[in-house]
């Protein structure tokens, strides 16, 4: 990492955490910042955390571990995060994954070469009734059919450049 | 001359928090959001009447179900629970039966507020607790007969207790994890690992180190360190306090047994073994004898029959230690009074715990100046022996190998250090726990309580009681003021102090402070008057020596927060900091299990070893007097004993990446 970039996550945390009067309980939406922006939470990202809660390094490498929307290695812009849960897997969700590995040329677990799609299992996303589903980013789509999956990424593709993970704002 | 102690343990604790115990651990950002602890039963106000397998009692509102069996004499097994750190409730096994209730619940972590019927033994309870042995087991990798903690470890004596006799659920046959050597101190095999994070504890609430922690979840959960670091390349003190605390051998001392028996049977070496006064008040409890029995001199006969050729005591050191400290001390009060140099640094930390010398490298680097530059005396004992002791014996310093039986894992890491050569050799070459030592005579096969007793070898065998009391927490803060005061004011310590006995800075609160009032003064003694240009302590007069005792690093972080923002510990003069709960004699290296009890009475075994000696000032050690007559000629802080006995430290920051 350059140290201009480290200097702006540093900043950027600790201006985060005194939102948060630097109390732990203003950790979480601090990581969740650092991950959408840099799509993975470095361990400097993870020791500037510990220093502005006035916590140990361990422990923010704790809670980043125990969350599997954060992580510590840096994903794709787009993560696709396919249901594996029982009602989707009854729902056809083996030929989705097949398609989806397909298209990208990758496995599950891994990211493409360009740093644009990361392809993941998730546990039941609340989609039993209109199964398969999955998710892409923050976006869900149901009842996924195997020729839909290339629209779907297709329809990524052409976003390229523009960040669909767009910050929300914090009060 | 009075003297004045002032209850204030708790100003700095509300200074930070607004909460007012000091028993609270948690880091200083929360303490503001925490509810105090009710100290005492009858702040709970209503009782509540149950019922514990027929027998009936009335326990406070709130109290845990453990708790209350354990007040019945009534006993729950317990794996996760440790009487030093917060209920976790994780490892299970401590579950009974509420009649009436469908689950069954884990004692340790369930409180009374309404009477109920507990079962602590019915047949489900028996049935879910082997369950949960079992399960534990089947994780748990290796035989217990190549392990270090055989025959003092918590699972297996379990497992006994419960009649496990198959792997219900199978057993691991492979190891999962790399055993991690990288620290001198610590290793950490994963492959033992139960999970019940009481390391995580000891580490974040305890000592407010924050090494260890639990990540990932659910059955892919692991103890490790930040990013699973080496534990050498981590901010570990090497404190050992997880050692101590671990009930089975995930963690344990790094054992240079091999390397020590090896050195005894090579003729061309000799083998000389320094003891420490806390593994002494504490070996013991590895005979199965109870704590607070002390066996200094039956462990001298012990250590001869090992091989060792010879057997030193730390005491002279120490006494050594508080020569040159309390001397750095009144040269740095000499500059700052006197010259008005405002580069002096007051207070002075003390240097002798090797845990919280890296604690402040890594958590204050910037405040190293305040630390004494005296070495420990372990260290200040090697870079004797390969000096001093090789002239005077005609041996050749490489041939001298020296062994340090010390209460500490963080030792271990100190005699390692690169700048610890000022002999010329490796002024320590090992540094043994009291564990280990007993390790030793066991294998030698011999019965250490029932030796006979016999003495210390020359020509360093006397040394005083000031130095034994090192190993409580206090200790060296006692040491200091019995030669300080003597010095300064002329007046021997005795008629000040009854029995010598210092008692405001002895026990076991936390931080303790004491302020003495200097009314009278001396003439500066000749063994000091190379180190200070006065003439007399005139310049003291009127002045009131202000002085603390912490324990514990997250004691001392309280301390130093206090410091940094200017609050009454940055007007002490001078701060006795131990890194382990209760000084040296809850060192990591010591005898497991510990507990509070446990250290208040190995307490009671050194403080009553030091009433029953003579000598019990160090400035009127025999020895003491004829080295810096023999061989430290520029007296204490001199050229000699700042080559020999002082050393530097490093401003490591805590910044792992």
């Amino acid at each position: 990492m350059l140290a201009s970039e480290r200097d702006q996550l540093k900043t950027e945390i600790w201006e985060m955490a005194r939102k948060y009067d630097h109390h732990r309980s203003g950790l979480m939406p601090v990581l969740q910042h650092v991950q959408r922006k840099y799509r993975y939470i470095s361990p400097e990202a993870m020791q500037e955390s510990a220093g502005a809660f006035h916590i140990h390094p361990v422990e923010v490498y704790g809670v980043v571990s125990f969350y599997s929307f954060l992580s510590t290695k840096p994903k794709g812009k787009f993560i696709i995060r396919l249901c594996r849960t029982i009602s989707c897997e009854m729902t056809g969700k083996a030929v989705i994954a097949r398609q989806l590995e397909n298209d990208l040329g990758i496995t599950f677990g891994e990211t493409t070469k360009d740093g644009m799609f990361t392809l993941e299992y998730t546990n039941c996303l609340g989609m039993c009734d209109s199964g398969p589903a999955l998710l892409v980013n923050d976006e869900i789509y149901t009842e996924v059919t195997p020729e839909s999956v290339a629209d779907i990424i297709e329809s990524y593709v052409r976003k390229f450049g523009a960040s669909v993970t767009e910050e929300k704002k914090h009060e | 001359m009075t003297t004045k102690n002032s209850d204030t343990t708790n100003d700095i604790a509300t200074k930070n928090s607004g909460s007012n115990h000091d028993n609270d651990r948690s880091p200083i950002a929360q303490r503001k959001f925490r509810m105090p602890e009710i100290m005492d039963a009858k702040d709970h106000g209503t009782s509540v009447k149950i019922v514990i397998d027929d027998n009936e009692m009335e326990v406070p509102f709130g109290t845990t179900i453990l708790d209350a069996a354990r007040l019945m004499n009534i006993k729950i097994p317990t794996l996760c629970h440790h009487e030093d750190l917060c209920v976790a409730g994780v490892c299970r096994i401590c579950v009974i039966e509420i009649e009436g209730q469908r689950n069954l619940q884990a004692s340790c972590s369930y409180p009374i507020t309404q009477p109920m019927k507990i079962h602590t033994y019915s047949a489900r309870v028996r049935k879910a607790r082997r369950h949960i042995l079992d399960l534990m087991l089947k994780h748990h990798y290796g035989e217990c007969y190549s392990c270090i903690r055989n025959n003092n470890c918590e699972l297996q004596s379990l497992a006994k207790e419960h009649g496990v006799d198959f792997y219900r659920f199978g057993h691991i046959t492979a190891p999962k994890h790399q055993v991690d050597r990288s620290s001198y101190s610590v290793v950490r095999d994963m492959n033992k690992c139960i999970l019940c994070r009481r390391c995580v504890r000891t580490c974040i609430d305890l000592q407010e180190v924050g090494v260890l922690e639990a990540v990932n979840r659910g059955n892919k959960t692991e103890i490790v360190t930040f990013m699973n670091m080496p534990l050498g390349d981590v901010v570990c003190i090497n404190c050992g306090q997880c050692i101590n605390r671990c009930p089975v051998s995930a963690l344990h001392a790094n054992d240079p047994r091999n390397e020590i028996w090896a050195a005894i049977d090579d003729p061309s070496k000799h083998v000389i073994i320094q003891t420490a006064p806390s593994p002494r008040a504490a070996i013991g409890e590895c005979f199965g004898r109870p704590a607070g029995q002390s066996y200094t001199r039956q462990l001298n006969t012990a250590l001869r029959r090992c091989g060792f050729d010879k057997v030193f005591d730390t005491n002279f050191t120490a006494d050594l230690t508080i020569m040159e400290e309390a001397t750095e001390l009144l040269v740095r009060l000499e500059k700052a009074l006197v010259d008005g140099d405002k580069k002096v640094v007051l207070p002075q930390f003390t240097s002798c715990s090797p845990g919280w010398v890296k604690f402040l490298e890594h958590f204050y680097p910037d405040m190293i100046d305040h630390l004494s530059s005296c070495k420990s005396p372990q260290q200040m004992f090697g870079a004797l022996l390969k000096t001093w002791y090789a002239e005077k014996a005609g041996i050749d310093p490489k041939d001298i190998v020296t062994v340090a039986l010390m209460p500490c894992s963080a030792k271990k890491f100190e005699c390692n250090r690169p700048e610890m050569h000022d002999s010329g050799f490796k002024d320590v070459d090992y540094g043994l726990t009291a564990r280990e030592m007993a390790g030793m005579i066991h294998e030698a096969a011999l019965d250490l309580p029932n030796l006979p007793p016999s003495d210390f070898d020359n020509p360093v065998g006397e040394a005083s009681g000031a130095g034994l009391i090192f190993g409580a927490s206090g200790g060296v803060m006692e040491a200091a003021l019995r030669t300080a005061v003597e010095i300064v004011t002329g007046v021997k310590t005795e008629n000040i102090f009854e029995n010598l006995e210092i008692m405001p800075v002895r026990g076991f609160e936390g931080i303790r402070y004491y302020e003495i009032p200097i009314t009278q003064t001396a003439k500066v003694p000749a063994i000091l008057s190379k180190a200070l240009k006065a003439k007399s302590f005139d310049f003291l007069k009127g002045a009131t020596l202000k002085v603390a005792v912490v324990h514990g690093t997250a004691n001392a972080r309280r301390v130093m927060e206090d410091i940094k923002a200017g609050g009454k510990f940055s007007h002490c003069h001078f701060i006795e900091f131990m890194a382990c709960p209760g000084g040296c004699l809850g060192g990591g290296g010591q005898p497991i299990p510990t507990s509070p009890e446990i250290r208040k009475a190995r307490a009671r075994a050194i403080y009553s070893e030091d009433r029953s000696l003579g000598l019990r000032k160090s400035h009127e050690n025999p020895s003491v007097i004829k080295i810096y007559k023999e061989f430290l000629k520029g007296g204490p802080c001199g050229y000699e004993s700042h080559h020999l006995l002082h050393t530097h430290y490093l401003k490591r920051g805590s910044k792992i990446v």
